[in-house]
């Protein structure tokens, strides 16, 4: 007999599922093991990954990233403050391998909601029964000459990798009385505290090694994520150091960039820092709008139970991509709603109806080296949609001690070592 | 089960409720599995500082979140996100942990303090912390190859009044100096 490889089966399985809609139920029964397939191997993508295989053995997962290694975005503003080593943020995918997860490096071209199959740019094609969506972001085009050629100039740092690496390139070469403009995006964005944190722990490294510096941050909205507590940190840690300008004072923060010239202009001024970290506006990965996932706002709206699309069935959007909220687009939700998920495809794939779903996140914020913050929240569903769960949850307390900051710290590492274990190992 | 008791499960379960339809309860695995990304997946933690829950008993689980929750245990983090749940709910949760082995950590302790610490062990911990620790019976936690900074966090909220501790083991603290406190925490830290 011949042996059957992987792609053969698929081919033969989607066969026989045709076959089955002319009349042969019997051989689609028979033609076995259930398939999902994952587009996207990060946090969310990943997680899913491990997750389904965990509940059950029997069902085939293929994961496809691009990218042979992952960088957590989570710390990775610890990497551009210098307390960190960006390959402490590097995780593989030997980890999933070992669950039994066929891991594919490829590019997804194209998802094929009707006939259930994803096809990439490598020229292959795989069949679901269930496919799972995970592709994080991308940028929109909403700042003036920010291009391609301008991310290298002017580092969004907002996927973490080269990106990172650069930021922390340009704080190293800068010298001592320079300013490090910011320029948040609007809302909605992945990890809403995430560029104030970015804030502290740029002013701690100019605070040790630069200490005439200044961190101006244009804004593209009124307020923010864990704002009392950010403002209180900078008051704290580094008073006179990081100014904050909300949008309505810039006539909606940063309209364009001109990277040659190093400028970097709102609808009023112009200004010339020596580092510009620009984080242009977000929606869900691209794949998802080729895909036709996403909806006017350029993310992907899903049912609360089982993140399903409401777009095409058969697919689910987890993670940054999705609409979720109120769950935030964070890494500890995304690994949240990947467990949810998993959970409700093994149920799918078995004709089963899926569980009542639970879901929490908690987001830290590492202010300076022994202070930590968070926010916390535990989530259900209320009438099919995600809901926080009333009196549970909220921030670090503003008049909590030195002592319960420190332990935030070590909490946070511990968290980032946890959760990448969870997702990769 | 009296009608009062079965009555009291079902409000504890969701399934009474009114109005705002919320569905069933979640399985134990769907509970658990939220826990992982502070306390490691099944509960053994990475570390350096979320405690394993791996192998802690139900009941040690189930007080502790209750404690959490009300405040009369100082947390961080951790009674933020117990409000968000009902005891039935903890109890789902406390059973997929009770089930784990007990997690083995690799951690840097001091050996000179290691065996001041397994000197003190047997007269002042070994009652009630069986088997170095490792034994979850009834209310006591898993101290065995536990992270050592959860360990001192404890030690200090204990001390400070922050966290009620049983009444024989005050007796034994009040006795004990800081340096003896610190050798038998990396003694449990230590046990491979």
């Amino acid at each position: 007999m011949n042996k059957i490889n992987r792609r053969s089966f698929i081919k033969i399985a989607g066969a026989a599922s045709a076959a089955s809609a002319i009349g042969f139920p019997m051989i689609a029964a028979a033609a076995g093991k259930k398939q999902v397939v994952i587009v996207g191997g990060g946090t969310a993508g990943a997680t899913a990954a491990k997750y389904i295989r965990r509940a059950d053995a029997s069902v085939e997962v293929t994961l496809i990233e691009p990218n042979k290694d992952y960088y957590t975005c989570y710390l990775s503003n610890e990497v551009i403050g210098g307390g960190r080593k960006l390959d402490s943020l590097k995780f593989g995918y030997d980890g999933l391998r070992k669950h039994g997860v066929t891991v594919v490096h490829d590019t997804v071209t194209a998802i094929d909601a009707k006939g259930q199959k994803v096809t990439t740019q490598g020229g292959k094609s795989f069949s679901y029964d269930r496919c799972i969506v995970a592709p994080g972001i991308s940028f929109v085009d909403n700042i003036e000459g920010y291009d391609a050629a301008a991310m290298e100039k002017m580092p969004h740092a907002w996927k973490a990798g080269p990106q990172t690496a650069l930021l922390r390139k340009q704080l190293e070469a800068m010298a001592d009385g320079g300013t490090v403009l910011i320029a948040p995006p609007p809302n909605p964005f992945r990890c809403p505290p995430g560029p104030y944190e970015r804030a502290c722990q740029i002013a701690s490294y100019l605070k040790a090694h630069k200490p005439k510096s200044k961190i101006l941050i244009i804004d593209k909205k009124d307020k923010f994520s864990k704002q009392g507590l950010f403002t209180q940190a900078w008051d704290r840690h580094y008073k006179g150091m990081i100014e904050w300008v909300k949008a309505v004072d810039t006539g909606g923060g940063v309209k364009s960039v001109d990277a040659k010239t190093g400028t970097v202009s709102t609808e009023f001024e112009e200004y010339k820092p020596a580092v510009a970290n620009i984080i242009p506006a977000q929606v869900a990965g691209s794949i998802a709008k080729v895909a036709g996932l996403t909806d006017d706002s350029g993310w992907c709206p899903v049912t609360g139970k089982t993140f399903e699309s409401t777009i095409h069935k058969g697919i689910h959007v987890i993670g940054d991509a999705a609409i979720q909220a109120p769950l935030p687009k964070s890494g500890y939700a995304a690994n949240s709603e990947a467990k949810v998920v998993a959970a409700a495809v093994v149920d799918l794939v078995n004709g089963r109806e899926p569980g009542t779903p639970s879901w929490v996140n908690t987001c830290y914020s590492i202010v300076a080296p022994n202070d930590g913050i968070s926010v916390a929240m535990v989530y259900n569903l209320v009438d099919g949609k995600v809901a926080k769960v009333e009196g549970s949850g909220g921030l670090t307390p503003m008049d909590s001690s030195p002592e319960e900051r420190a332990r935030e710290v070590q909490y946070a590492y511990s968290w980032f070592n946890n959760i990448t274990s969870d997702i990769f190992n | 089960m009296s009608a009062r008791k079965t009555l009291a499960v079902l409000l504890g379960s969701g399934l009474l409720l009114a109005g705002a339809h919320v569905s069933g309860a979640p399985t134990a695995t769907m509970l658990a599995d939220t826990c992982a990304g502070c306390h490691g997946t099944d509960g053994a933690s990475t570390g350096p500082a979320t405690p394993s829950i791996a192998g802690m008993s139900e009941i040690y689980i189930v007080d502790s979140m209750k404690a959490f929750k009300s405040g009369e245990r100082h947390s961080t983090i951790m009674g933020r996100i117990a409000k968000g749940y009902s005891e039935e709910e903890f109890k789902l949760m406390a059973s997929v942990f009770a089930k784990q082995p007990v997690a083995t950590t690799s951690q840097k302790t001091d050996a000179t303090k290691v065996a001041a610490g397994g000197k003190l062990y047997g007269g002042n911990c070994e009652k009630c912390h069986d088997e170095k620790g490792g034994l979850a019976d009834d209310d006591a936690g898993i101290l065995y190859s536990q992270w050592l900074p959860y360990l001192q966090y404890s030690m200090e909220d204990y001390k400070a009044g922050s966290r009620e501790m049983p009444k024989k083991m005050k007796k034994k603290v009040d006795k004990l100096s800081d340096a003896e406190i610190e050798a038998l925490l990396q003694f449990f830290a230590s046990q491979q």
